[in-house]
């Protein structure tokens, strides 16, 4: 019975990402969060971006600054999603339940992922103001959103196949942030210099064809090419995959 | 009886060393088994892989018919399990932890409700059933554990350290609730106190360096004591070498123990040979020396005596 089988797992996902979402609104997770996302988002667009002084009716530099705020924010909500299991014993739990690795690793994930998309759709004011004051291509800006949230995707991802390996926060923090740059400035000399003159050129153009900056940055224009599509939702598959692995491999340590 | 747990041969080893060396087992319906031993035993190992916490080195684990490597959903599901110090998620409450583990065990709608409400008064934690788990006393979190184990009602369930760090009521009450859940199902739980396996064990298992020491109901354990049907006797006014001397020769005494004396009373301890019942014999030569008794009693074996002389040897040599 493959149907009920995956029937089956899809409403335990549902169960665990339930209480998963649950427990960021019983803490003051999500309060400090939202608020220090919205804050540092509207920060940037404004001081950074130059917003009003570009005098243009779009959302372009309140997008820019998505990939740097992710960086530190994003491990910030990652680096718990199995260090603390760990630390709290409640792996142990959990696994001993009839759930599989897989189901956990999605459930989680969809749930740090979701709460997110809750902080970027609590940035709508930001759209309204543009369609205040000006015009903009309302269909620019859902690219943006859109691209925005897969590129939130990636980084809780790759944080959470981080946290899985410790059960330190701390470390599980500091270590996403470095993966999360290395895919931030994979097009950018400060990695590729790294592997120049060693690898095949074939490999650098790899590298760089990793950059969340190159894939992020036409999608926030509103250009949406499927190989950035692709690309976000492949590199979330991989890194969750990679976490599952992991928790299989090493749950009891 | 039917087998619910079997394990053959079931081997762990962490690198270089050995937890859990080439255990098999087999518990039915109706059976509580005590794993005691020392820390570091193996005890807690070999509950997380029965579980499919950890998996096995070697050997085989089967639970309700399912094997817990190849078919682990399965397994699982006919599985309650508290962990060492009752893990729970702390910032949720009673209630809404006992839903989410009722949830992922296959219960839903008004059946998970209902479960939920019967085993929150089963452990009696109605009362703190809207506190965030994280402000309940150590006896509470506990008893959250016991009823996330047993929400789904499991014909088998594996208790590791149950009444660790509980007071005496509450180890009291834990203990009648395994009592009361036992004739149906097949439990195994681990305790370092000895008085528990009297309480609730049908069947006691020593657990030293991974390997299985003894296996026998807790009066076989006794048994094995040294103490074991030896007479404890308390007598005032007689000379004490008089009385040394007419224990000796009661028969089948092997040894007279002196334990504390002073001018008014003597105690003694006699033992037996082989264990062989001698409170007969003791009390006839009572009688006909006409002491003025205080105490005669019967020893029945002192369990953390046999505890120590199976574990301690073994632990010597490592």
């Amino acid at each position: 019975m493959p149907s009920s089988l995956t029937l089956e797992s899809a409403r335990r996902i549902g169960v665990i990402f339930k209480r998963e979402l649950a427990g960021y609104f019983a803490t003051p997770i999500a309060a400090v969060f939202l608020v220090i996302f919205l804050m540092l988002a509207g920060a940037f667009t404004f001081y950074l971006g130059n917003f009003f002084e570009r005098d243009q009716a779009d959302l372009l530099p309140f997008f820019t600054f998505h990939p740097w705020l992710y960086l530190v924010l994003i491990p910030a909500l990652a680096m718990r999603l199995w260090a603390e299991e760990r630390r709290g014993g409640t792996i142990e739990l959990l696994f001993t339940l009839p759930v599989t690795p897989w189901e956990a690793v999605v459930g989680k994930f969809l749930a740090a992922w979701c709460f997110t998309g809750l902080a970027l759709a609590l940035t709508f004011p930001l759209w309204l103001t543009v369609n205040v004051l000006g015009e903009p291509d309302n269909g620019v800006i859902l690219a943006g959103y859109l691209g925005s949230l897969l590129m939130a995707g990636g980084f809780m991802a790759i944080g959470s196949c981080v946290s899985a390996f410790t059960k330190n926060q701390v470390i599980a923090f500091v270590i996403s942030v470095v993966v999360g740059l290395g895919f931030v400035l994979s097009g950018f000399p400060l990695v590729l210099d790294v592997f120049r003159g060693w690898m095949p050129h074939v490999v650098l153009d790899l590298i760089s064809s990793f950059s969340f900056l190159t894939h992020f940055h036409d999608v926030s224009r509103g250009v949406i090419d499927l190989r950035d599509l692709v690309y976000f939702v492949s590199l979330i598959g991989v890194w969750l995959f990679a976490t599952a692995l992991i928790l299989e491999w090493k749950k009891a340590e | 009886m039917q087998s619910m747990v079997d394990i053959r041969q079931l081997r762990k080893t962490f690198g270089p060393i050995v937890a859990v060396d080439g255990v098999s087992l087999t518990v039915g319906q109706g059976e509580v088994l005590g794993f005691l031993g020392p820390n570091g035993a193996g005890k807690s190992t070999t509950m997380k892989m029965i579980t499919g916490f950890l998996t096995p080195t070697g050997g085989a684990v089967t639970v309700n018919g399912f094997d817990i490597r190849e078919q682990p959903l399965e397994a699982k599901r006919g599985l309650g399990y508290l962990p060492e110090g009752a893990p729970a998620y702390g910032e949720m409450t009673p209630r809404s932890f006992l839903l989410f583990v009722g949830a992922l065990r296959g219960l839903r709608g008004a059946a998970l409700h209902q479960r939920v409400s019967e085993t929150m008064r089963t452990v009696h934690l109605e009362d703190v059933m809207h506190q965030s788990i994280d402000t309940l006393s150590k006896g509470f979190k506990r008893r959250v554990g016991l009823a996330q184990a047993i929400v789904h009602d499991p014909p088998v369930l594996i208790f590791d350290e149950p009444t660790d760090g509980l007071d005496p009521n509450q180890k009291h009450e834990v203990r009648e609730l395994i009592r009361a859940m036992a004739r149906d199902k097949a439990i195994i739980l681990s305790t370092h106190i000895l008085e528990e396996v009297h309480a609730v064990c049908t069947r006691a298992m020593i657990i030293a360096n991974g390997r299985v020491i003894t296996d026998g109901t807790p009066a076989d354990l006794e048994a094995r004591s040294r103490l074991h049907n030896a007479v404890l006797l308390r007598v005032s006014g007689a000379g004490r070498d008089d009385v040394r001397a007419a224990l000796g020769e009661v028969p089948g005494v092997v040894a007279v123990e002196a334990l504390d004396a002073d001018a008014a009373e003597q105690a003694w301890r006699i033992f037996p040979t082989d264990g062989a019942p001698i409170i007969g014999a003791v009390s006839h030569c009572v009688s006909r020396h006409r002491w003025n008794v205080v105490e005669l009693s019967v020893c029945r074996g002192q369990l953390d005596e046999v505890f120590r002389s199976l574990t301690m040897p073994a632990q010597a040599l490592t």
